[in-house]
């Protein structure tokens, strides 16, 4: 039986907008996170994918208390953090550690790489002396492939790539359970995400780690997880294996998510099927009500898609769980897939307005996605 | 006659006091009309500098020297002068640009700068203009042109600007477009809208593509032929099918292996190409890819490769090149 690591419920993170210059009038939430439930397990890697603003990063955040919850439970190996007094927190953070997008901007240009990775280790009063603390360095420099000549410099005399490492090291150099890492490769270039993925990889195998890998990129995230939920606007509508949810993707934002994804490959491109969403993403501040994907979902139905929020359920057996009512019928065929006109999002407001709208229709509706 | 003809093209940026740098080294490509052409490679390979010389969008002063010819049906655009090139540029060639929010004036709304091309270059003035505006915009699939029309840059989400560029570089329905990374800045979602934008585009009017991306992915699914460039030099260039079933380049077949794909089984390594472009600045006078590559020789070092003319068009710059059917020796 595998363990379970962290186990989030029902988290909530809400960020007020704020109006007026004297008086912060709070005039309405921006529900960035809204009611998300997960289990990682230990040695395990869960990836969170979604597309900018769906609060997959303040999910994450949230998850390791760096922005404090509005609601909901977050248990770290037996331990609850939204209660912990905020002194025992800190010393539990050695064993949650971040790896940020832009390692540029997460590496203190005046630090050297020597202190970047000693700052840690003291703050949590660890490794001893100088030359004990020098070993441990040596051999976190070595577990993510850097040269010791490196320990002097400082980060912009690294690429990209190096940079990236560099973050990973400061993060494994505590000895953690769990790494969150939010889009650790977007900002690289091909080659070296590759190079970047397999390190990521061998370190989960070398020192049992547990990931949270947070990326907007499908297939990448499908590549180094064991288990994958699909986010939008703040909650979660699909969780499966990886393989099962690229096998059997069950909600209809995860099929068109599934589809947009190009191939390299010139076979596969010429003969999948494109399922195009309409429009764009609308405002968090004001969501639509009961399913959000409602206003986009080419297999929206009149009833209850509209008026009730579906909650995550298992289809099938095993951990396959989605939130929509209509899998089963979609699955089989009984309900077939139409156009949807795009709607005007207004800002912030989220104000619709259906004239003059688009017709994006199906290439071929129905049948599997790729 | 192919419609762009780019024969030698090299961008040199030098600064006093420090070295030379070759940005673009010696690019020939052709582009027929109605045709796709893909310009693929990673940061730093001059795909950006290619599209922006050949726009003439070069700053014109010391230090930048560029070299070689692309002729545009009788005109070379390296060569010629500015007002010749402003008529071109927005009526016979256009371009769109990666962050189309920094390539939109933030102070102006929308429709004037849709018009401004429309009065330039197609002489519609007044209501005239702003009717082709919003027939435009209905065309490029953004919702209510006449009150987007009106706002300003800002107002519009990341795909909506990106399709008001689109709109305004197809005003004038150009013989040639240029996208500079058209879909980098989106989400996939709306990255597959653009792109189905732009396959329409080029589908109903005979629009010639450039297509310049890092994205093996969506050469695969838009391009009729491939460049595939490192280090300012196409190491690769074949049409689409061949490229991907039988990749000669050690470069190209790195890419391929490097990224995740969707349909590969979890726990397959990634074949990661080891260093990165910049760990050997400046590049070496031979195979620029060298130092990086697992298939290097003696011949590698030295001179610049010569360009192999395989079948189909299909040519490549390496001594030691991979194949499907010869095994790899250790």
């Amino acid at each position: 039986m595998t363990e379970t690591l962290v186990e989030v419920d029902d988290l909530k993170v809400h960020f007020p907008i704020k109006r007026g210059v004297f008086l912060d009038r709070v005039v309405g939430h921006v529900k960035a996170v809204d009611g998300v439930d997960l289990r990682i397990n230990k040695g395990e890697t869960y990836g969170l994918v979604g597309e900018s603003g769906c609060g997959k990063s303040t999910l994450g955040r949230a998850l390791l208390q760096l922005t404090p919850p509005t609601g909901g439970r977050v248990n770290f190996d037996g331990t609850e953090l939204t209660t912990l007094p905020a002194k025992q927190l800190r010393s539990m953070r050695r064993r949650m550690q971040m790896i940020f997008q832009d390692p540029m901007s997460s590496l203190d240009p005046r630090q050297n790489v020597e202190s970047i990775l000693t700052e840690g280790l003291q703050a949590h009063g660890l490794g001893g002396d100088r030359t004990e603390r020098r070993k441990i360095i040596a051999k976190s420099l070595d577990a993510v492939g850097l040269p010791q000549w490196a320990l002097s410099r400082y980060p912009h005399e690294f690429s990209g790539g190096q940079r990236q490492r560099i973050g990973i090291a400061r993060a494994v150099v505590l000895n953690p359970d769990l790494i969150v890492a939010d889009e650790p490769v977007s900002a690289l270039d091909v080659s070296i995400q590759a190079q970047v993925i397999n390190l990521l990889e061998d370190l989960q195998e070398e020192l049992g780690l547990t990931y949270l890998v947070i990326a907007h990129d499908l297939a990448v995230v499908k590549h180094i997880s064991d288990t994958v939920g699909v986010m939008y606007l703040g909650a979660l509508v699909e969780e499966a294996s990886s393989d099962d949810l690229y096998r059997q993707p069950l909600h209809p934002y995860t099929r068109a998510l599934m589809s947009a994804v190009p191939v390299p490959d010139p076979e596969i491109e010429d003969r999948r099927e494109r399922i195009l969403l309409a429009g764009d993403l609308p405002s968090p501040a004001n969501p639509p009500t009961g399913c959000r994907f409602h206003t986009r979902c080419p297999w929206a139905q009149p009833t209850r898609c509209r008026d009730e929020r579906p909650g995550l359920r298992i289809i099938g057996t095993g951990t396959h769980r989605v939130a929509c009512h209509w899998a089963e019928q979609i699955e089989s065929g009984e309900i077939r897939s139409h156009a949807v006109k795009a709607e005007l999002i207004a800002d912030g407001a989220g104000a619709r307005d259906a004239h003059g709208a688009l017709e994006t229709a199906l290439e071929t509706p129905g049948g599997p996605v790729v | 006659m192919p419609l762009l003809d780019v024969k030698d093209l090299s961008v040199t940026f030098a600064r006093r006091g420090q070295r030379t740098v070759r940005a673009v080294d010696g690019v020939s490509f052709s582009v027929e009309a109605g045709e796709v052409v893909g310009l693929v490679g990673e940061s730093g390979c001059g795909k950006s500098v290619t599209s922006l010389a050949l726009m003439g969008l070069l700053p014109k002063q010391r230090g930048v020297t560029i070299g070689g010819s692309a002729m545009f049906g009788d005109t070379d655009l390296l060569k010629t002068d500015e007002r010749t090139m402003r008529d071109i540029r927005g009526r016979d060639v256009a371009m769109i640009f990666q962050d189309p929010l920094s390539s939109l004036n933030p102070v102006i709304p929308i429709g004037i700068q849709v018009t401004e091309v429309l009065t330039r270059h197609r002489g519609l003035t007044g209501a005239k203009a702003t009717a082709e505006a919003t027939d435009l915009l209905n065309r490029v699939g953004i919702p209510d042109p006449t009150r987007r029309l009106k706002e300003y840059p800002h107002q519009l989400s990341g795909g909506m600007r990106q399709r008001a560029l689109i709109a305004m570089a197809v005003a004038c329905a150009p013989k040639l477009l240029i996208a500079d990374e058209p879909t980098t800045a989106l989400d996939v979602t709306i990255q597959a809208q653009i792109l189905e934008l732009l396959r329409g585009l080029v589908r109903d009017s005979g629009t010639a593509l450039v297509m310049i991306t890092h994205d093996l992915g969506v050469v695969a699914g838009m391009c009729d032929t491939v460049n595939v460039l490192y280090a300012g030099r196409v190491v690769e260039s074949a049409r689409r099918k061949p490229l991907f079933a039988d990749p000669r380049h050690p470069y190209t077949t790195g890419l391929l292996g490097s990224v995740p794909r969707l349909d590969a089984g979890k726990g397959e390594r990634l074949h990661a190409i080891r260093g990165s472009v910049r760990d050997v600045l400046p590049w070496p006078d031979g195979c620029a890819f060298a130092p990086r590559c697992d298939r290097r020789v003696d011949a590698c070092v030295g001179e610049p490769p010569a360009l192999v003319e395989g079948v189909h068009r299909h040519a490549y710059r390496c001594v030691n090149p991979e194949s499907r059917t010869v095994e790899v020796p250790s």
